[in-house]
């Protein structure tokens, strides 16, 4: 008995235990919050800088700033007030970003169609890859080859377009001036769109139920009934939201669309005349030579389209997101 | 001894003989637009290229409708259109791949790499003249831009993936979001901030943190699928043995990433090597080699390929093919890389 309790007095005290972290981890885990709200902070600042350097502007011009079609500076000898609007540089990335998705949409679900159901295993590797890299080219490589390779062939394409379909106003031409147009423009981004929607549709094609689609083929489907039955329903969330994501590219592109799209501060609906509006490139076509008030103005605009496609974008990743979760 | 082999068969392939009518209907297809673009006034690879599509449609329809029914000509329709899509995103490329090389390897030279443009003029030949200052430019303002993501974008991931703070689902949203911000804006703010806010001047810093911005997005989501894809095993592991989560993540998790990591690296950097909109706003430009990031205006090699491509006589603008060629050179380089590191492990993707 007395040698028991002689034990006890050596026996170390027991653990706490805690489920209080260690000093070394609240300091880990404090340094990757902060690392990760960080990311949050670097939009916000975004947000507010713009707005900041902007803010003059848009007080100044108010509503106006976005439906306003001039862009004047003020030249003081001669009485002239500036005036600054982005509306018709609006509409016109609407114009081209629209464009885009009808030409560049198509084709890319096509292809994932390909490459998910239609392409031998020997085909369908390298063109995966051969997507990868398309998404790696930068932008102004698709610049210089939009300006001096697809263009010659693409105002060839609008001529015929306006010869056999010039009754429809978009296809009419007020002046034989086809070069450097929107319907240019939007081709040249739809081939920038292509490998982000392809690759989203793949993804999303990818998670339908593989017994669905034996079971279709057991019910006698041909491959594009069974498409039409099992995938598109699945996968079409998807495809939207991979197609807005795709929009959301074409809205924010700079420079590719400087060098094929001859901006106008007017409202056309003709898409194959030589002028057409994009904010992006707007931006960098007055940065060059601005003043300081001209600069706020650019500001805003950038703050206009910083918002423009963060709500694209949004939109699109909860779509993509809800339709990854159910697949 | 003999020992019997049976070649395995595929009683689902069709045999030769029923074959003949896809093989007639090719070379209708073929010879019907062969005639077809001869007799009519269509011509030249368009009109070709159409009127295949075309034969190729009606041709396949008629044949199935023909065998079988109206649903298997559908599905002949559907066929030859997709066909047609997966060609259109090929032609595009090729066409790329094919005028970068044919035009921007004319004057590519080891000279290029050993000059710069300060004792050249814009319409002196190619043999003058190099783009060592832009390689030299692009190369820093990548390596900063990379040292500034990088800590960024991988504490974001582990934010999402090890930490699982309260903000999980709202960091990983936003850096999503994050990925679709226009170049130009991101050069927009850091103006705002590096020059309008802090006064500072043109320099090669305001071009690693705009491009920064551009590519943290891509390494945190990047980062965040390799994180993933770490066994939880690992994880429990390293906590049972009773190590903190700061000696989980720092001894086990992040060495298990190691070459997943490195993807998400390189892949940053070949997304953003090739971003002129932002450079365009906070390098300034130069045409001799600045070798001080801190201080001075310096170029790099899209704003090299865009100078010269804005000067618009044949000489720049060949240069401006070569800057293509070269920077091209680089985002392949940097692409295998990432490939490589990524088919390592199998733990890209």
């Amino acid at each position: 008995m007395s040698a028991t309790q002689q034990a006890s007095k050596v026996l170390p005290e027991s653990r706490k235990i805690t489920t209080v972290p260690r000093i070394s981890d609240r300091v880990f885990r404090g340094i990757v919050t902060a690392g990760g709200l960080s990311t949050l902070a670097i939009l916000a600042l975004i947000a507010f800088f713009l707005v900041f350097n902007g803010f003059e502007v848009f007080r100044s011009e108010g509503l106006r700033f976005l439906t306003g079609f001039d862009w004047v500076d003020a030249i003081p000898e001669e009485g002239l007030v500036a005036s600054y609007g982005i509306g018709a540089m609006l509409y016109g990335t609407l114009v081209i970003g629209t464009l885009a998705v009808i030409f560049g949409v198509p084709v890319a679900v096509g292809a994932a169609l390909f490459l998910s159901y239609y392409a031998p295993e020997w085909i369908r590797r390298p063109m995966v890859v051969v997507i990868d890299v398309m998404a790696a080219i930068p932008s102004v490589v698709f610049g210089l080859w939009g300006y001096f390779v697809l263009m010659p062939h693409a105002e060839y394409w609008a001529k015929l377009i306006h010869k056999y379909l010039g009754f429809i106003p978009i296809f009419d031409m007020p002046a034989p001036a086809y070069s450097r147009s929107p319907f240019i423009a939007g081709l040249v981004l739809a081939i920038m769109i292509i490998p982000i929607v392809a690759s989203i549709s793949r993804e999303v094609f990818a998670q339908t139920p593989p017994d669905r689609i034996q079971a279709a083929y057991a019910l006698g489907a041909t491959r594009w009934t069974m498409i039409k039955a099992v995938v598109f329903p699945y996968g079409i969330g998807g495809v939207i939201g991979g197609a807005m994501l795709g929009l959301g590219r074409a809205l924010g592109e700079t420079v590719a669309v400087y060098t094929v799209l001859n901006l106008a501060y007017d409202i056309r609906i003709e898409i194959l005349l030589s002028a057409g509006g994009s904010v992006a490139s707007m931006i960098v076509n007055k940065f060059g030579e601005a003043d300081a008030v001209e600069l706020r103005a650019l500001m805003a605009a950038g703050f206009v389209l910083f918002i423009v496609t963060l709500i694209v974008n949004f939109i699109a990743n909860a779509i993509i997101n809800r339709t990854a979760r159910k697949g | 001894m003999t020992t019997l082999s049976v070649s395995p068969r595929k009683p689902w392939r069709p045999k030769v003989g029923r074959l003949w009518p896809e093989i007639l209907g090719a070379f209708f297809t073929a010879f019907s637009t062969l005639a077809i673009v001869a007799v009519t006034p269509l011509k030249g690879r368009l009109g070709f290229s159409l009127t295949l599509i075309a034969m190729a449609v009606i041709t396949s329809a008629t044949v199935s409708w023909i065998r079988r029914d109206r649903k298997a000509a559908l599905n002949s329709v559907s066929t030859v259109f997709v066909y047609v899509a997966a060609a259109f995103v090929i032609i595009p490329l090729a066409s790329l791949l094919f005028e970068i090389v044919s035009k921007g390897a004319v004057g590519f030279s080891f000279g290029i790499f050993t000059k710069d443009m300060s004792l050249t003029s814009a319409d002196s030949p190619l043999s003058e003249g190099g783009l060592l200052h832009a390689v030299i430019g692009t190369l820093y303002v990548v390596l900063l831009a990379t040292l500034i993501s990088t800590p960024v974008g991988f504490l974001a991931s582990l934010y999402i993936v090890e930490v699982r703070g309260r903000f999980a689902g709202v960091v990983r949203f936003f850096v999503q979001a994050m990925s679709g911000v226009p170049s130009i804006v991101a050069g927009l703010f850091i103006y705002a901030v590096w020059m309008i806010g802090l006064g500072n001047s043109y320099n090669v810093v305001a071009g690693a943190g705009a491009l920064a911005i551009l590519m943290i997005p891509t390494v945190a989501r990047t980062a965040e699928e390799v994180l993933k894809l770490i066994p939880n095993d690992l994880r429990e592991a390293g906590l049972a043995l009773g190590a903190t989560q700061w000696r989980t993540v720092a001894m086990i998790i992040l060495p298990a990433a190691k070459s997943g990591l490195v993807t998400a690296i390189i892949l940053g950097i070949a997304r953003v090597a090739g971003e002129t909109a932002p450079l365009l706003l906070t390098l300034g430009g130069a045409d001799a080699i600045n070798l001080n990031p801190f201080e001075g205006n310096s170029s790099a090699l899209p704003f090299y390929v865009w100078k010269n491509y804005s000067l618009g006589n044949p000489e720049s603008i060949q240069r401006a093919w070569l800057g293509v060629f070269v920077l091209m050179i680089m985002v392949f380089i940097f692409f295998s890389l990432a490939r490589y590191f990524g088919r390592a492990k199998g733990a890209n993707r």
